[in-house]
């Protein structure tokens, strides 16, 4: 079980990793600046395991990467929203951050709470109850299973995203 | 049969494709900036795999150019090396990427590129397919030329009216955000048409579909006419694509006929008022450029507003072209005269203080008037600064009264 981080709508990628800090890509310098002003206090107190759990739009604006590969590095291990921007989501997949649409968990949950995922069917538990989120793709499954998409299309080829599709 | 991103698909894949369709598709170009060229670049190392093509990559350095500090420096110097141990060419420190896509002719009608950008849908606006993709994905094209989409649905956005002075496709294109939200379009493409886009310029065709990305949306497009022809130069011969029998999602009307010129106010880029609702709100900063509005017409407002007249002593305004070629020719025709006469800053062509890392970074408290994109807080420095989005027109107009403004009563 991990802690629930309760974030709000419209978690932009400026927040997530503001344009100041993400001039590097070491994961572990992008995870000290992880939410560094819409959460100071995050980066140092969240522990492997934790879940980050959003309203609508998480990771809406710029493309930056260096916003999923920082939640990731601070061992963080799926993010809960309403709804993902579209570029956010994907850059998360690709490089194995799970993402789970639920809106019934999202609005229910309590920052703090006690929390747990199973990522594969995106199931939510918390608080002594359970929510069905929307399950990944098959192709994003596929890409989970792989390692990443690096691995993935290293590996097999585009043909095995074409076989999924 | 289909949308206009559908029929360009179709087009270069071969068969007919349908919104929801999964394809892996064939890049013409794809970019990335100093930023996210790194972790592209890294992530392409990681596939053990030699460049698929030099002449399909383009790397250009606009985020923060010339360098600030030392880590933009060493992450120039990453991408110089990237370039010269691949034999990439298209290297690029001229201006934002977008516009350079579109000046270079990287970006054509018909064509499909992926950026490294968010703001890549801008070339939808001549007709080609483009998003915005993160640096994984980038360093996966690099290696094999290819990439996997899912067709978008299509918003269709059906523009009328006339356009009156000093009103422009920014005004047009933040009415349409305030009315579906920054989340409206999400995952679809956003089709621009109407009369009123048939009579916009090139230019601001491609500002519909840089702001089509504000919206959510994977790609913004308008439709090729003899207008895009002309901007760029000639077609290639391509098939040009048409939306035929066309399913869209929803079509949303709008009508320009008395629209006010358009704000939108922090701390969204989607929280949109006319700009009598906010006229009078005293300001710090006021930056004219960016991909959004950093074009010649941008410039040529600007410069035609300040003419005459004088930045206000209480507040500063930084101007960047957005490319060599808009800087030069503002240049000859006595633009920038007129903007550093008047008590302006211009700086080089590039992102300037658009993400505050240079140019024009603001302190807590202060008030920005922007004509980019994008007003989260902590954008342009301080998460504590407010930042408002608007037209050249609007801004230059803010930067002579040291407030909000309204243009279209010049004092
Ligand atoms: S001008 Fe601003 S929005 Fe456009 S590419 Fe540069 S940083 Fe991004």
């Amino acid at each position: 079980m991990g802690r629930a981080w309760v974030l709000g709508d419209g978690v932009s990628t400026d927040a997530i990793m503001p344009g100041r800090f993400n001039l590097t890509t070491d994961p572990a310098a992008l995870a000290r600046a992880c939410l560094c002003e819409a959460r100071p206090e995050f980066a140092g107190a969240v522990r492997a395991g934790d879940v980050i759990v959003a309203g609508r739009n998480f990771g809406c604006g710029s493309s930056r990467e260096h916003a999923p590969v920082s939640i990731r590095a601070t061992g963080v291990i799926a993010v809960v929203a309403i709804s993902f921007a579209r570029i956010f989501a994907r850059n998360a997949v690709n490089i194995g951050l799970p993402v789970i649409r639920c809106a019934d968990a999202a609005a229910a949950i309590a920052d703090g709470d006690e929390i747990a995922v199973d990522v594969r069917s995106g199931t939510v538990i918390a608080g002594g109850r359970r929510w069905s989120g929307e399950p990944p793709s098959a192709l994003a499954v596929r890409i989970a299973e792989a390692g990443g998409l690096v691995e993935l299309v290293r590996s097999s080829g585009w043909a095995a995203l074409e076989s999924t599709t | 049969m289909g949308t206009l991103v559908e029929e360009i698909i179709g087009n270069r894949v071969g068969r007919r494709v349908a919104a929801g369709d999964t394809v892996v598709a064939p890049v013409d170009c794809a970019f990335a900036h100093d930023v996210t060229a790194p972790l592209a670049i890294e992530a392409f190392e990681r596939m053990e795999m030699p460049l698929h093509d030099p002449q399909r990559v383009v790397l250009v350095f606009d985020h923060v150019m010339p360098a600030a500090t030392v880590a933009a420096a060493e992450l120039h110097q990453r991408i110089r090396r990237f370039a010269a141990d691949h034999a990439v060419r298209n290297l690029f420190a001229e201006g934002i990427c977008h516009i350079v896509m579109v000046e270079r002719g990287y970006a054509r009608p018909g064509g499909i590129v992926v950026g490294a950008d968010s703001h890549s849908t801008t070339y939808g606006g001549l007709g080609c397919f483009s998003t915005g993709m993160g640096s994984t994905d980038v360093g996966v094209i690099l290696a094999t030329g290819r990439t996997w989409f899912r067709v978008p649905e299509t918003l269709r956005v059906e523009v009328s009216g006339e356009l009156a002075q000093p009103l422009t496709a920014k005004d047009v294109a933040l009415h349409v955000l305030g009315r579906i939200g920054g989340d409206g379009a999400d995952y679809m493409a956003v089709e621009w048409g109407g009369e009123t886009v048939e009579r916009m310029t090139l230019d601001q065709r491609l500002t519909l579909a840089n702001l089509s990305a504000d919206m959510g949306a994977k790609a913004g497009l308008c439709e090729v006419d003899a207008t895009t022809v002309r901007g760029i130069g000639g077609d290639d011969g391509v098939p040009i694509a048409r939306p035929r029998s066309p399913r869209y999602v929803d079509t949303v009307h709008v009508d320009v006929t008395g629209l006010q010129p358009q704000v939108a106010v922090p701390p969204a880029a989607d929280n949109v008022h006319g700009v009598t609702d906010v006229a009078g709100t005293p300001i710090d900063e006021v930056y004219v450029g960016s991909c959004t509005n950093g074009r010649l017409e941008d410039i040529e407002v600007t410069a035609a507003y300040l003419s005459g007249r004088t930045v206000h002593p209480d507040t500063r305004m930084v101007v960047v072209p957005a490319s060599r070629r808009i800087y030069t020719e503002a240049l000859r025709r006595g633009w920038i005269e007129t903007i550093i006469e008047a008590g302006a800053l211009v700086m080089n062509p590039g992102c300037g203080p658009c993400l505050g890392r240079q140019h024009g970074v603001v302190a807590a408290g202060e008030r920005v008037m922007s004509t980019s994109n994008r007003n989260y807080p902590g954008r342009m420095g301080s998460p504590d600064a407010e930042i408002y989005l608007a037209s050249p027109a609007v801004a230059a107009a803010t930067a002579v009264a040291g407030r909000i403004a309204d243009p279209r009563r010049a004092h």
